[in-house]
C-alpha cells in the first residue's frame, strides 16, 4: 500500500495591506509559527516563495487580497496539534483582526501520495470542490475527515 | 459500564484518593508511587486501581520502568494514568452538550468570537468579584482548581499550566472559537489580580492558557 500524507490549503483574505501597520500583529508572528511548524513533528513540506521564508507573497487565482498557506505532513493528528495546539492557536483566535473571514469554508483537506508536492492549482482546486460539492473524501475539513482508503475508493 | 455506576466507583475514600493522585500527577504512576501517594500499602493499592481500571476511569499500559528489555529486565511495572472518556449523571436527565455542540457551531458559522469573547469576560469579571482578591500564583491556583482547571506550577517558571480543560469536548470540535472564549474569561477572573498574566500558549494535552507571575511588575514604559 502507498503511504499517504495529507495536504492543506487555508486561505485568508486580507483586511489591509501586508505592510500596514495594523497587519504588524500578524506579521511578527509569522517567522516564529513558520519555525515551530518546520520543527513540528510529522510536518513534511510547505509552501514559500523563492527566496523568502513563506508565500505571503503569492497570489493565485482566488484574488489580488487573498494570502495562501499550503503545507503537507504525515498524518491528520501531527497537523491538528499544530493548527490547534501550538502558537499557532493564539493566531487563529486574533485572525479577525487581520483577515475578513467568508462564510464559505477557508481550509481543506485532502490526501496525496507520500513524496507528491501538491500545486497551487491543484490546491485551488480543492478548496472550489469542497465550497462547491460539500466534505467528499477527496477534499474535506477536520470535523468531516476521511481516511486515505476512502480517497482511494472515490478516485476509482 | 453506566455513567452511574463509574461515578459509585469513587464513593470509597480510598479509590477516590487513588484516583485524585494519580490524575494530578504530569507523568504515568506506578503502584508503589499510587501506593505511596495515597498513604495506603501496594496490594491494597493495587486492588483498588484495577477497580478504577475496570470502571474505565484509570487507563493502564505495561512497560519496563529500568528501560531494560530482554531476559533479566524483570516484570514489566503497570503503569496508570487517567482515562480520556468523561462521565456525566444528572438527575433528572439534562443534555447541556448538545445544546453547547449546537451553540458552537451556529457561533462559529456566524463568527461570532468577539461577541463570546466579550461575554466570558464578562462572566470572568463576575466570578472574580464574588471570589475576592487575587494576590499571587498561590491564590489563582486555588481559583482555578476550584473551576476545575487542575492547575500546576511549572518548576522554576513561575507559570501555572492547567492539566484539565472543563470545555475539552468543545475545545476539541471547535478550537479558536473556545479556546479564544476561554482565555477571555480567565481574562476577566484574573484580571484585578497584579503581577499575573493570562495568555494563550497551546500544548498537546493541556489547557491552552498559561498564567505567568510578572517578576517586577512592569515598571518599563
Amino acid at each position: 500500500m502507498t503511504e499517504h500524507h495529507l495536504a492543506q490549503l487555508n486561505v485568508g483574505v486580507f483586511s489591509f495591506p501586508l505592510d500596514d501597520p495594523r497587519m504588524d500583529g500578524f506579521r511578527t508572528m509569522l517567522d516564529p509559527l513558520n519555525a515551530v511548524a518546520d520543527s513540528a513533528p510529522g510536518f513534511v513540506w510547505r509552501l514559500v516563495e523563492d527566496g523568502e521564508n513563506d508565500a505571503t507573497g503569492l497570489r493565485t487565482s482566488l484574488g489580488e487580497d487573498v494570502n495562501i498557506n499550503l503545507s503537507v505532513w504525515e498524518s491528520r493528528e501531527v497537523l491538528w496539534d499544530f493548527v490547534y495546539r501550538s502558537g499557532h492557536l493564539d493566531m487563529l483566535r486574533r485572525r479577525g483582526d487581520w483577515f475578513r473571514l467568508p462564510k464559505a469554508p477557508f481550509q481543506v483537506l485532502w490526501w496525496i501520495p507520500a513524496g507528491h508536492i501538491p500545486s497551487v492549482e491543484e490546491a485551488v482546486e480543492r478548496l472550489r470542490l469542497l465550497r462547491d460539492q460539500g466534505p467528499s473524501p477527496r477534499a474535506f475539513g477536520f470535523r468531516d475527515s476521511y481516511t486515505p482508503e476512502e480517497a482511494a475508493a472515490s478516485a476509482q | 459500564m453506566e455513567d452511574i455506576e463509574a461515578i459509585a466507583v469513587l464513593q470509597d475514600p480510598v479509590r477516590r484518593r487513588l484516583y485524585e493522585f494519580v490524575a494530578a500527577q504530569d507523568h504515568e504512576v506506578s503502584r508503589n508511587e499510587a501506593a505511596e501517594g495515597a498513604g495506603i500499602q501496594r496490594t491494597l493499592a493495587a486492588f483498588h486501581l484495577d477497580k478504577l481500571v475496570d470502571a474505565g476511569l484509570l487507563e493502564t499500559e505495561s512497560r519496563r520502568i529500568s528501560g531494560r528489555s530482554g531476559p533479566g529486565a524483570g516484570r514489566p511495572a503497570k503503569l496508570y494514568r487517567r482515562s480520556g472518556a468523561e462521565h456525566q449523571f444528572s438527575i433528572p436527565a439534562r443534555d447541556y452538550r448538545t445544546a453547547a455542540d449546537l451553540l458552537a457551531e451556529v457561533a462559529e458559522v456566524a463568527r461570532l468570537d468577539t461577541q463570546l469573547q466579550d461575554a466570558a469576560r464578562r462572566e470572568g469579571r463576575s466570578a472574580a468579584r464574588a471570589a475576592g482578591p487575587v494576590e499571587d500564583l498561590d491564590a489563582a491556583a486555588a481559583l482555578l482548581a476550584a473551576r476545575g482547571y487542575e492547575p500546576r506550577m511549572d518548576e522554576g517558571e513561575d507559570v501555572l499550566r492547567m492539566a484539565n480543560c472543563p470545555f475539552h469536548a468543545l475545545s476539541e470540535s471547535h478550537p479558536p472559537l473556545v479556546c479564544g472564549m476561554n482565555l477571555a474569561l480567565l481574562e476577566g477572573l484574573l484580571e484585578g489580580a497584579e503581577g499575573l498574566s493570562v495568555r494563550m500558549d497551546a500544548r498537546p494535552g493541556l489547557c491552552c492558557v498559561a498564567v505567568t507571575a510578572s517578576k517586577n511588575n512592569e515598571c518599563l514604559t
